[in-house]
């Protein structure tokens, strides 16, 4: 047989910056994984855990019931200073079309880089941090994000690469009370905030926010103190280590976006559904790059959209697959696919014309040549637990 | 009936006259990890060696699993379908796959007995 990876974890369309694999990088939790007995996979330049023993469907159901400790530290942590946050936040703006302006300190937002013709060239989580700008992007990305946004700063705007700290994700409904026995300063915070808090003696800065669908922390911490705090964080009884494989069929059944194969620089916010995270003032003023593309696309419409779809049968649909309408005519492609382990079936995600793009239109997806049926269907397909209050 | 073999892809047949029963070797289900589905041949397709019989797919990935013998296939096994992990717990058993009626069992002669295998899997 042939043993083939490609579904699994793709690398971004930015590739320059993907290192060989003989110079993958290593994060500062990579000689805990390898004592933890993960498969290590190369993963957007660095070595990273596809996999522990516990396995993708053990470790995914683990941390839907209980806590799962991610490596998150190849993802890109950045921090803007500048003579206020405001302006910090204004410079930002030239790049992105959403709303960072108005965060009170310890708000996070969602949102993403633009290019002039409204694709999206990465997305990313904004924090605000008193006066400074924290800002976490994708790994594949990070180098070409930091060119891009240090070129266009003005010069009282400082830009740093925080390439000394770890980033470490800790994610599922048990998430709050392991962080609040170890910080009970934690358990005030709430969905999409962050603050500066000492989680079992280790200076960090954590927001409540992940890539899971279920609530839990994204904690920042420095790389040589990372192997002893992910060591305690793992003694706690509800913590297991979860690998990639993992964090994307929990991510696919939460709906949301792979940077690289759901949204791309040819995908715009509208087209990708994500329309809701541009504030109003910024669709109606415009003022980055692609506006204009946007602010058409808002009045008139776009000819795909990004869906949910539940395949009927048990064969899941990788991305790639070819997706027909009822008269069997090519109405779009699927960008990631796979099978969604808290469903016990397969789920997938992708774009279809418009026209085909209701809640319970019926498509079918062709693979290995068969036309197999399938349904679009209403995102996420696991119900969000966040900690909203 | 005759001992295991297996092919350098990680199929192992096993001849019973001139029916052989295919399955994937505990080496190829570690690779793959959960198997979550299995897309089996039709009944009386006929098949080369070395072509695909079936679709193995973990959570991560589909893989192809190819004939080690050729022949005709004459029995699947249907309980896959339902339950994929089967392919996890006893590949050796009742993980496998298809039974292919032989159309050269000289065919054979390529295959690995159980300590050649081992020994290629252990130079992986």
């Amino acid at each position: 047989m042939r043993f083939r990876r490609e579904g699994e974890l793709r690398i971004p369309v930015r590739s320059e910056d993907v290192l060989s694999e003989a110079s993958l990088k290593r994060t500062p939790l990579h000689d805990l994984h390898v004592e933890l007995g993960a498969k290590m996979v190369p993963f957007a330049g660095y070595d990273m855990p596809v996999q522990y023993p516990m396995g993708i469907l053990g470790e995914h159901q683990h941390t839907r019931g209980a806590a799962g400790l991610f490596d998150v530290s190849h993802m890109g942590q950045f921090r803007i200073t500048a003579p206020s946050y405001d302006a910090a936040a204004a410079a930002v703006e030239k790049l992105c079309p959403n709303d960072f302006r108005s965060l009170q300190s310890g708000q996070q937002r969602y949102g993403f880089l633009t290019n002039a013709k409204g694709g999206i060239l990465d997305d990313l989580m904004v924090t605000r941090d008193g006066e400074t700008l924290r800002m976490v992007v994708n790994a594949a990305c990070k180098d070409a994000d930091y060119r891009h946004i240090a070129a266009s700063l003005p010069a009282d705007c400082r830009l740093e690469r925080l390439d000394d700290f770890a980033l470490l994700a800790l994610q599922g409904p048990k998430a709050g009370a392991v962080v609040a026995r170890l910080a009970p300063a934690s358990a005030k915070m709430t969905f999409m905030t962050g603050a500066a808090l000492e989680i079992a003696g280790v200076k960090c800065y954590a927001t409540r926010s992940g890539y899971t669908g279920e609530d839990g922390f994204e904690i920042s911490v420095p790389g040589g103190t990372a192997e002893a705090f992910a060591r305690t964080l793992l003694q706690e009884p509800e913590v297991k280590p979860i690998g990639l494989g993992a964090r994307d069929s929990l991510r696919l059944e939460a709906g949301l976006c792979l940077y690289g194969s759901d949204i791309t620089e040819k995908t715009t916010p509208v087209e990708a559904g994500l329309s809701w995270a541009i504030a109003e003032r910024r669709r109606k003023a415009g003022g980055f790059p692609g506006d204009a593309v946007l602010q058409k696309q808002w009045a008139e419409g776009v000819t795909r959209k990004r869906v949910g779809i539940l395949p009927e049968g048990k064969a899941p649909a990788r991305a790639h697959t070819e997706i027909a309408n009822d008269e069997g005519r090519e109405i779009g492609e699927v960008t990631s696919g796979g099978f969604g382990p808290s469903l016990g079936k397969p789920i997938a995600m992708g774009y279809v014309a418009t026209a085909s793009a209701g809640i319970g239109n019926a498509v079918s997806l062709v693979v290995r040549g068969k036309a197999l049926a399938a349904r679009v269907a209403k995102m996420p397909f696991v119900q969000h637990r966040y900690h909203r209050n | 009936m005759s001992a295991i073999r297996y092919s350098k892809e990680h199929e192992w047949v096993l001849v019973d006259g001139d029916t052989a029963t295919v399955g994937i070797s505990p080496y190829a289900q570690e690779q793959l990890g959960d198997v979550v589905f299995v897309e089996l041949p039709e009944i009386g397709k006929k098949i080369e060696k070395g072509k695909e019989l079936a679709v193995v797919e973990s959570v991560k990935a589909a893989s192809e699993v190819y004939a080690p013998i050729g022949g005709e296939v004459v029995e699947v096994n249907n309980a896959l379908t339902d339950a994929p992990a089967t392919v996890n717990e006893d590949a050796l058993g009742k993980g496998w796959f298809a039974k292919i009626k032989l159309a050269n069992k000289s065919e054979l002669d390529g295959l690995m007995d159980e300590a050649a295998y081992k020994a290629y899997v252990a130079s992986l």
